[in-house]
């Protein structure tokens, strides 16, 4: 152990005779370095633009939060645990590291603010952090070589396993902290026999264990091993640090950026050009990412900083039904594309469409933007931007799937993916017998109210589904809301189109509907659907405030104002799904979860992948459409997580959700053993709905009771 | 009143159905109208079938070629435009030969032109009143035709009651050497035979289509029978491709083909919306599912309470003893 | 090679609910969405891919007024060079015919290798086609669903006829085809196209332009006619059997019969 983190210079006497060649590493090294990265950054001095440089103190929040706390690192507990030690160990150990590199270049080495009895502590932390991240290693070998986690495999179609690179790679990192071990108990030792005594405070630490049993060797062999043990330390040391930015461990370096220019804005998609604003996009030449050069600097660093740790595609509904798709293969796949053809020497290749190359339409199409990736990176990495990006360069080609040609035709031509007629758009408020319990109102410039119910296009045409519709406008009668429909003026909010990549469109039903929302004068935009919800609170500007009708009840039920009977049933037991664009997106959790805990006699358990682990029911809006290629739909599996959870009613606040839950339900051959129910539907069914003349307890109180015709 | 010729379409030897069909057609232009068969190929084949219509028409002009071995509907055409006598009536079935010949036939015999008409009313004067559909079905429509210089007409398959044979003896006229040299810019190849399971279910006209209620993989059988006894093909709706009982090419929907038939039979199919969006064309929709409160029942023409599973094969059963019975 | 594709405006069926008007001599036509006849835009996609393989150009044209330019800007936006509108009010009334010969005269102002029109459209006729070849004196061949090009002038085609099977010829160019659906599966045309080729300007030709003598096209020279349309006899209405299977059985195959669902 050194004294302080002084290293005498008495014991680097016997560095001196490599004190060249020492040099020459460390010149190499450091040039070899800084070449590889001058080199690894050309593509992204050439790509496209990326606006990241506001909000400074949020960004550096997230670094403090993502990477120096490792928050995500935990989802996974053996291997987040493990991270975060070594991690730790390495945050400790650089300033040492520093001092052993200098150590062989000069005489004495001294690391400011660790003298003296700092030092002395810094110098067992030190010790124990070499240990631990040694221990670490092994670990981490012993664990790809035996428990061979299945997130970590390699599907046959993207190549060959990463076994062997990622044991090399932890294999050296392990024998760097043996190099460094070995270096401080030669050390320690030389010093001994100098006479220099120095106290072993780290106990049973891997420099002390080495150290003991150097006890007896003499000074020459001593020395020489202390020659050894640092020269294996600087060459492995700069042979890591040259190696990493051609794999996985490149993350290392670039970690701290990519979370410090992460994304801020859930929920948003990247406009197609940065610099381009609506009105300029049909001056824009090409839209989309059609080859690698077209995505953003941030993205190609989001390439460099995948560490393969695979949680993305383990959390992936469309992979785990067997789509083609898998995120981390989506970023792999775009970092090899990099290093072969942005080599260390030679021009660079480029220019090469992605798709049709490294990437297939059907990976792309398979996406239904659950978010459920993004949630698990704990290097923050992007996903649905660039799905986005390169569904914007195939429709910009033409190359959209026939199935969903037609109903984007439709959206052009009647504002809805049906192709039902525009007139039809309000009619689920005008069945005779819905009238009489409750009138819905159509605004427009003269006819104005409070709130806008925006009920959006499954919601209005779907027979099922317009059952959620008078549910929600019932609730909103009940609390007392002034509200109103667009009706016929109301065209799709253009949610799916947007995230299809047909963005041309998607500005064209959103400007429509903005002005027709500005028109009605509302103050505020109830709807019962996350898709909308999600649009109008991201992806429409100039909107009034946006709430799904789950936080208004929510609400009204914390008011008082909506009491709930009890559960017809009491053996029924309930669970709530979230639905991506409500939970993951938008973190809406609590409040679908409060009403429920509000209905006296509900038994509710919760799926064991819930919340921000939530499991896409199999996708909404023009994922309705699609005909992917899959094993299963993600729909059936989430209803037998409902199943395993025990329960016999799934209640979602999603009319998507809803379509897919219960086709599953039929699918799966559970038809009578499970229910789904939409979460208004049930608010509405268990509304206590009273006279609004409670008479002295003598006269008749009369219940109306309103019977929702099944 | 002008000839009325009825154009024989043959398959190895045997006229097609549509031969007394159009017949009857005939019939329906001018009831006392004896149409002249008009049958075009070579060797035995084509005396085979020459011999037969001896049986339904009094007169059978038979133009034999051995450029006509295979019907190629450019060489006929220019063989009839020599041998049929100038204003004539033509009748000829709307598939896909007659689509091929007939439009340039009229052409080339300044006549006029009707295609696919289902039902014929009558003559007034030179105006002949026929019933056309159009919109895929969804309406009919009341189509003039001025036939004073003539006119080729195309008869829907199945639209018209084949006229029965009275037993006639005929006779086949030679018109063969009206030809001459016939050659033609288009030459037949060969014949690509679709692979089994080829069924483009968007082009059929009649569809036993199945749902959920028919249960197992092992059911569809029953569909398949009942679809070979009325010579229709076999589609689903998604929750039977999901369980990968039938390919996605069978599939009804929104998501799946979008069918135009004239006659739909959901067995078993709840009618989800996402189902329905895919039928169009207003066929005649019936529905067989055990569920009375089904929504399918709100669009089906005709209703039947009844399990598919036992009324699918007893339907079958009856169907094909009535073409036993029929076929005496 | 150059290519000419016959098209045409028509309501379309996937988006419309179609319904007699209150006189109930045409359809209602006011809430109609209207669109490019979905054979006709299978012809062009499958000329577009020709000419992607072998060079030339596309041209659309179209008969009739000017709503039907957005149909030939749609195919522009989908990548076809030209889009020509056919309109004079003589045209008006005009039958198959009379349009089979305006396209006549059209043609014999240009020089195209291969015409392709969609198989039919909504009235179901699947006539022009075959009437312009016959009119040019081109070969002709209808319900197309493969086109190779052939050194020497030549095509080799294949026809779709009865269960899917397929009859393989050779045709010679100059020569009409009608296109099936299903032959490609057409390119996406999105907005953005579309508003690309906005205000791209579409020459447009007369009765006189085009030589053509009144006697040939217009309502005076159409021989057939539609006169209504209606709806047939037999009511629409969810009509649940109640009687026993057997009876069941019975009035189905009746009404089958009638519906022309029994061979």
């Amino acid at each position: 152990m050194v004294v302080g983190i002084q290293i005498s210079g008495q014991v680097t006497n016997w560095l001196a005779p490599g004190r060249t060649l020492f040099l020459f590493i460390h010149f190499l090294g450091v040039s070899c370095f800084a070449y590889i990265v001058t080199k690894r950054l050309v593509p992204l001095l050439r790509a496209e633009r990326d606006p990241r440089f506001d909000r400074p103190l949020t960004r550096a929040a997230k670094v403090l939060k993502f990477w120096l706390l490792q928050w995500k690192h935990p989802r996974y507990r053996t291997a987040g645990i493990v991270h975060i030690l070594f991690f730790a160990g390495f945050i400790l150990l650089v300033a040492r590291a520093f001092a052993v590199l200098i150590a062989g270049v000069s005489e004495n080495v001294e690391i400011p603010g660790l003298s003296g009895g700092a030092g002395q502590v810094y110098s067992v932390v030190t010790d124990y952090a070499a240990t631990v991240v040694f221990l670490c290693m092994v670990f981490a070998i012993a664990r790809r070589l035996v428990f061979k986690p299945a997130r970590y495999a390699v599907p046959a179609r993207y190549g060959k396993p990463h076994t062997a690179d990622a044991i090399f790679l932890l294999a050296l990192i392990a024998i760097l902290m043996l190099a460094d071990s070995l270096f401080d108990a030669t050390n320690v030792a030389l010093m001994a026999q100098q006479g220099q005594t120095v106290e072993l405070a780290s106990f049973l630490s891997l420099p002390w264990i080495l150290k003991t049993s150097l006890a007896s060797t003499s000074a020459p062999a001593l020395g020489s091993l202390y020659y050894q043990a640092y020269l294996s330390h600087e060459v492995v040391f700069y042979f890591l640090l040259c190696y990493r930015p051609f794999g996985i461990q490149f993350h290392v370096e670039t970690s701290l950026f990519n979370v410090y220019f992460s994304k801020l804005d859930k929920g948003t998609v990247k406009p197609v050009k940065w610099c381009a604003s609506d009105k300029q996009l049909d001056q824009v030449k090409s839209f989309g990412v059609k080859t690698f050069e077209d995505f953003s600097w941030k993205h190609m660093l989001d390439f460099y900083s995948c560490a393969d740790c695979g949680r993305c595609s383990d959390n992936c509904p469309a992979n785990s039904v067997a789509r083609p798709l898998s995120p981390r293969f989506i970023t792999i796949k775009a970092r090899d594309y990099a290093f072969q053809n942005y080599t260390m020497f030679g021009s660079p290749g480029n220019g090469k469409p992605l798709i049709g190359t490294i990437y297939s339409e059907d990976e792309i199409w398979s996406c239904t933007t659950c978010g459920a990736c993004e949630e698990e990176c704990p290097l923050l990495i992007e996903y649905i931007d660039k799905i986005v990006d390169l569904r914007r360069g195939m429709v910009d080609d033409g190359n959209v799937p026939g199935s969903l040609q037609k109903p984007l035709k439709a959206l052009e031509s009647r504002g809805n993916p049906y192709g039902k007629m525009e007139k039809k758009r309000a009619d689920w408020a005008n069945a005779k017998e819905f009238q009489q319990l409750c009138h819905v109102r159509t605004l427009d410039k003269k006819n104005g109210a409070d709130t806008l119910y925006f009920v959006d296009s499954i919601t209005a045409y779907d027979d099922r589904m317009q059952s959620i519709a008078r549910s929600t406008a019932k609730i909103l009668s009940h609390v007392g809301e002034n509200f109103g429909i667009l009706g016929v003026a109301e065209k799709d909010s253009g949610h799916e189109v947007r995230r299809f990549g047909e963005e041309t469109l998607f500005v064209a039903l959103r400007d429509h509907n903005a002005d027709a929302i500005k028109a009605c004068g509302a103050k505020r935009v109830v709807t019962s659907d996350p898709h909308a919800y999600n649009a109008l609170k991201h992806d429409y500007k100039d909107v009034p405030p946006v709430e799904h009708i789950s936080q208004v009840i929510a609400k009204a039920v914390k008011s008082g104002k909506i009491k709930f009977n009890p559960v017809e049933n009491a053996n029924d037991v309930y669970t709530y799904h979230d639905p991506c664009y409500l939970g993951r997106h938008n973190q809406i959790y609590d409040d679908p979860r409060d009403v429920l805990g509000a209905i006296p006699g509900l038994k509710r358990v919760e799926m064991k992948r819930s919340r921000d682990r939530s499991f896409c029911c199999g996708g909404g809006g023009l994922m309705l459409f699609y005909e992917p290629k899959e094993e299963q739909r993600m729909g059936v599996k989430r209803v037998r997580m409902a199943v395993e959870a025990g329960a016999n009613v799934i209640v979602t606040a999603c009319p998507f959700c809803m379509v897919n839950m219960e086709d599953a339900i039929k699918v799966a051959g559970l038809e009578g053993k499970m229910k789904a129910i939409d979460l208004a539907e049930l608010a509405d069914q268990q509304i206590k709905r009273e006279s609004p003349h409670v008479e002295a307890p003598e006269a008749a109180v009369v219940h109306q009771e309103y019977v929702m015709g099944r | 009143m002008a000839r009325i010729f009825v154009y024989i379409v043959h398959r190895n030897g045997i006229a097609v159905d549509s031969a007394l069909e159009l017949a009857a057609a005939a019939r329906k232009i001018d009831a006392a109208a004896s149409p002249t068969a008009i049958v075009a190929g070579w060797g035995l084949e084509l005396d085979d079938v020459c011999s037969a219509l001896e049986a339904s028409f009094s007169e059978v002009w038979k133009i034999a070629n051995d450029a006509l071995v295979y019907p190629n509907a450019e060489l006929i055409r220019k063989a009839l435009v020599k041998v049929l006598p100038s204003g004539s009536i033509v009748l000829v079935p709307h598939e896909h030969f007659g689509i091929d010949l007939s439009p340039g036939l009229s052409i080339k015999l300044n006549a006029a032109y009707v295609p696919d008409v289902v039902a014929i009313e009558g003559l007034h004067g030179a105006d002949l009143k026929v019933v056309r559909q159009e919109f895929g079905g969804q309406f009919d429509a009341h189509v003039r035709c001025d036939i004073s210089s003539g006119a080729v007409i195309t008869i829907r398959p199945g639209a018209f009651k084949p006229m029965e044979s009275a037993l006639r003896s005929g006779t086949v006229v030679d018109k063969s050497s009206d030809l001459g040299a016939i050659s033609a810019g288009r030459r037949y190849l060969q014949t690509l035979v679709a692979e089994a399971g080829a069924v483009d279910i968007t082009k059929e006209n009649v569809l036993v289509s199945i749902g959920r209620g028919i249960q197992e993989k092992a059911n569809i059988g029953i569909a398949e029978e009942l679809a070979n006894a009325l010579g229709a093909a076999v589609s689903c709706s998604r929750p039977v491709v999901d369980a990968k009982w039938m390919g996605k090419s069978r599939q009804v929907g929104s998501s799946g083909k979008t069918v135009k038939p004239k006659v739909y039979l959901a067995c078993g199919i709840s009618g989800a919306f996402q189902h329905l969006v895919g039928i169009k064309g207003n066929p005649f929709i019936v529905a067989i599912n055990k569920n009375p409160r089904a929504p399918i029942f709100q669009v089906a023409d005709v209703g039947i309470v009844d399990d598919i599973l036992e009324f699918l094969p007893e339907l079958t059963n009856t169907i094909r003893e009535m073409h036993r019975v029929s076929a005496k | 090679m150059e290519i000419l594709v016959c098209a045409r405006r028509a309501p379309d069926t996937s988006e419309n609910e179609i319904a007699l008007n209150s006189a109930g001599n045409d359809i209602e036509r006011d809430d109609l969405v209207y669109s490019i006849n979905e054979p006709d835009n299978y012809a062009v996609e499958e000329a577009l891919q020709i000419i992607a393989r072998i060079g030339g150009h596309v041209t659309v044209v179209t008969v009739g007024g000017e709503d039907d330019e957005e149909i030939l800007r749609r195919e522009m936006a989908m990548g076809a060079n030209h889009g020509v509108l056919i309109t004079d009010g003589a045209f008006a009334g005009s039958d198959g015919r009379g349009i089979a010969a305006i396209l006549k005269a059209f043609v014999q102002k240009g020089n195209y290798d291969l015409i392709l029109t969609g198989v039919q459209a909504e009235d179901g006729a699947a006539q022009v086609g075959g009437m312009l070849a016959a009119m040019l004196d081109y070969p002709f061949a209808s319900l197309v669903n493969s086109i190779e090009v052939l050194e020497g002038g030549k095509l080799k085609i294949s026809r779709e006829i009865e269960g899917g099977n397929k009859e393989l010829n050779e045709i010679d160019l100059p020569c009409v085809l009608s296109i099936q659906t299903g032959i490609n599966e057409p390119r996406y045309v999105g907005m953005r196209g579309i508003r690309a080729v906005a205000s791209v300007p579409i020459p447009s030709y007369s009765a006189a332009g085009l030589g053509l003598e009144g006697s040939m096209a217009g309502a005076a020279a159409a021989r057939v006619r539609r006169i209504d349309y209606f709806v047939p006899s037999l009511g629409r209405g969810a009509e649940i059997l109640a009687g026993s299977r057997e009876e069941n059985i019975e009035k189905l195959i009746e009404l089958l019969a009638a519906k022309g669902g029994l061979k």
